[in-house]
């Protein structure tokens, strides 16, 4: 009874926390959803929503954030397993680890230097007689500083799930008469996709309200749900709007939520049973 | 007809900085027999098997599976399966698709991978399961799966990795039964490895005794566990009691400050020997009968007989295996036969061990 008090009595740090920065400011974005510039209750915002405009940004959001997803897997899968092989694994996971500690401001504005005019990026090009280019706010820096700034997020849950897995496992497959991608295939992808949901959640979902990237690098050209919540909040001061974006954002973060849930398919090392 | 399966040419295997794990093994492997490797944790055993299932190439030497050269081929085109050590089951697959795994992977039809896999269950005892998950099976059920993964593909060859270690006794040794009859029945050869030396004489054909990278000696149970080639087989197969001898001349030998009478020879005069003589060859007498005379220092009793333990009068410690009782501290008489002294030769080597038994054989066919 005494320690059961005592427990309740630790987590109301916890609760408020909750209450102050989860609860109350969903609960105020959906209250100013509700009205217009004017003050008035209303359900216009959600009308305007449906508009073209709101439903091609809400397209181009999502297009960009499976752009960057997309590219951080392809990149990151390879670069988890290969870690998962080499001998100092700590060490290297922690070199691709510490760039995400650095501020992203900070790693964004290194990177209009890099990719300026007149920056490195562009005297290579020239070196090479491909000539300089005009690569700042276009798509690909757009997606490429993005997924430099998301991988760690992307890497890790994989590296975990990888360096998990049995390698008997591997054996058995090549034992059985796989070839290497036959392993890849249907042992080792299979087994380490858990792995690569907790990374789409990581990534996917802050990729969906990125808003310094693209404005820095893309220079406005790629909009996102982010971006457009930024702008009716400090731009255009039309707070209801711009709740209205968030409230249809946090929809989506719940619906991918729950598309990458984890299913336990006595899948789990430990052989858990449902 | 051609009968060898498995060939190792001077295999030596050396792992990056260390010593080497398999020094210079070479060894043959006839068709259709149950093969043990028996020895000591971390011997090298399970390297053989991975060195034969092709995980592995051998650093030096060579591996030939039916006459074939393989060291540089893969372990999925060998026409070898494993069991392994911890059964390797896949676990995001039921017990259906991980025996399947295999057959769907040699793209067979649908109806044909129906057929042997419920066949392979069958085989295996496990009709019925197809449909559990893996997490839904014991110990001793996720090591018939995995014996079914192995045979639904009709390897030449099985390889199993200490398949019983996992098992609680009365399991294992029901276990052992079935293995045993499974070899039978499919005709194949099967490569099992065991530190249990038990498990390894109830169960194989022949036997290689290995230490520290090297086959010690190969044989059948009752030659090994008879004609010990040396004290660490002598100690590592059963129990055994092993002293100091000199041989003096052919069939006599002396040990415990006595001469016997032995079915050795061929050995240098006055050569420094192991004399072994197994607990349960020794018998239990009087004084005056016996050949020699021994203080009774503990007796236990192990249900089929008593395991006494005597020390002679230079001080030799005898076990004895005896169904008679004997009195702690009374000196007693053992009596044994010549053929129950086992003569051995320091460091002597697999095939001059060989011989010198084959010369006793074709003495005795003269006589
Ligand atoms: N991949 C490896 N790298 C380095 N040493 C290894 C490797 N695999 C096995 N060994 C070493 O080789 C020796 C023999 O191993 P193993 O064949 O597994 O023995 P056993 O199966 O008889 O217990 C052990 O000392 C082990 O530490
Ligand atoms: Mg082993």
């Amino acid at each position: 009874m005494k320690s059961k008090g005592a427990r309740s009595f630790y987590l109301i740090p916890y609760y408020i926390w909750i209450a102050l920065f989860v609860i109350a400011p969903i609960a105020l974005v959906v209250y100013y959803s509700f009205f217009d510039l004017q003050g008035n209750l209303t359900l216009e915002n959600y009308q305007n929503f449906f508009s073209s405009v709101y439903l091609r940004l809400t397209l181009s959001s999502f297009w960009y954030a499976f752009l960057v997803t997309f590219f951080s897997i392809l990149i990151a899968y390879p670069t988890a397993y290969w870690l998962t092989k080499t001998k100092h694994k700590q060490l290297w996971l922690l070199l691709i680890i510490i760039p995400s500690w650095i501020n992203l401001l900070l790693k964004t504005y290194a990177f209009i230097g890099i990719f300026g005019l007149y920056g490195p990026a562009n005297k290579f090009l020239a070196a090479i007689g491909i000539g300089e280019q005009q690569i700042l706010f276009t798509d690909f820096s757009f997606i490429f500083v993005s997924v430099y700034i998301f991988i760690p997020f992307m890497i890790l849950p994989i590296f975990n799930s990888l360096d998990k897995l049995n390698p008997a496992l591997m054996d058995a497959s090549r034992d059985l008469g796989a070839s290497s991608w036959m392993t890849f295939r249907k042992v080792i992808f299979p087994l380490t996709i858990n792995g690569v949901k907790s990374g789409v959640q990581a990534v996917f979902i802050p990729a969906l309200s990125l808003f310094v990237i693209t404005r820095l690098i893309a220079g406005n050209k790629v909009i996102t749900l982010g971006t457009a919540i930024e702008q009716q909040f400090l731009v255009t001061q039309n707070w209801g709007m711009g709740s209205t974006i968030a409230v249809f954002l946090i929809l989506f973060m719940i619906i991918i939520m729950m598309l990458t849930g984890q299913r336990e398919k006595g899948g789990s090392a430990n052989g858990k049973t449902k | 007809m051609d009968t060898s399966i498995i060939r190792f040419e001077n295999v030596s295997q050396i792992y990056d900085g260390a010593g080497p794990v398999l020094n210079d093994v070479s060894f043959e492997l006839e068709k259709g027999k149950f093969y043990t490797l028996l020895g000591p944790s971390g011997c090298g055993k399970t390297t053989i098997l991975r060195l034969i299932a092709g995980f592995i190439t051998p650093t030096k030497g060579d591996v030939y599976i039916e006459g074939k050269k393989v060291n540089n081929i893969p372990a999925n085109e060998r026409q070898v399966n494993t069991v392994f050590q911890d059964y390797a089951l896949f676990p995001h697959l039921n017990v259906f698709e991980n025996v399947a795994f295999g057959l769907r992977i040699k793209k067979l039809k649908k109806a044909e991978v129906e057929r042997r896999v419920k066949e392979a269950l069958e085989f295996v005892n496990l009709k019925g399961y197809e449909n559990r998950e893996i997490s839904e099976m014991s110990g001793g059920q996720r090591q018939r799966v995995a014996i079914a993964r192995a045979i639904v593909n009709d390897p030449e060859v099985i390889l199993l990795d200490e398949p019983l270690s996992a098992l609680d006794l009365k399991l294992r040794t029901e276990m052992q039964y079935e293995l045993r009859e499974l070899q039978q029945r499919l005709g194949k050869t099967f490569i099992f490895v065991t530190h249990d030396q038990e498990e390894a004489l109830a169960m194989s054909d022949e036997i290689f005794v290995m230490k520290a990278g090297e086959i010690q000696q190969s044989g059948t149970p009752m030659d090994i566990y008879d004609e010990p080639i040396n004290r660490f087989v002598a100690d590592f197969i059963g129990e055994s009691n092993i002293v100091a001898g000199e041989m003096i001349e052919d069939y006599r030998v002396r040990f415990a400050n006595k001469e016997f009478e032995c079915v050795d020879q061929g050995l240098n005069p006055n050569e420094q020997v192991e004399i072994v003589i197994r607990p349960e060859d020794l018998e239990i007498t009087s004084v005056s009968q016996g050949k020699m005379a021994v203080t009774v220092d503990t007796q236990l009793f192990r249900g089929v007989h008593f395991e006494i333990s005597t020390i002679d009068e230079v001080g030799n410690e005898w076990l004895v295996h005896s169904t008679k009782k004997a009195e702690v501290g009374s000196l007693i008489g053992l009596d044994f036969d010549p053929e129950a002294i086992h003569v051995m030769r320091l460091n002597e080597s697999e095939e001059a061990f060989d011989a010198r038994l084959e010369s006793y054989g074709a003495e005795a066919d003269e006589k």
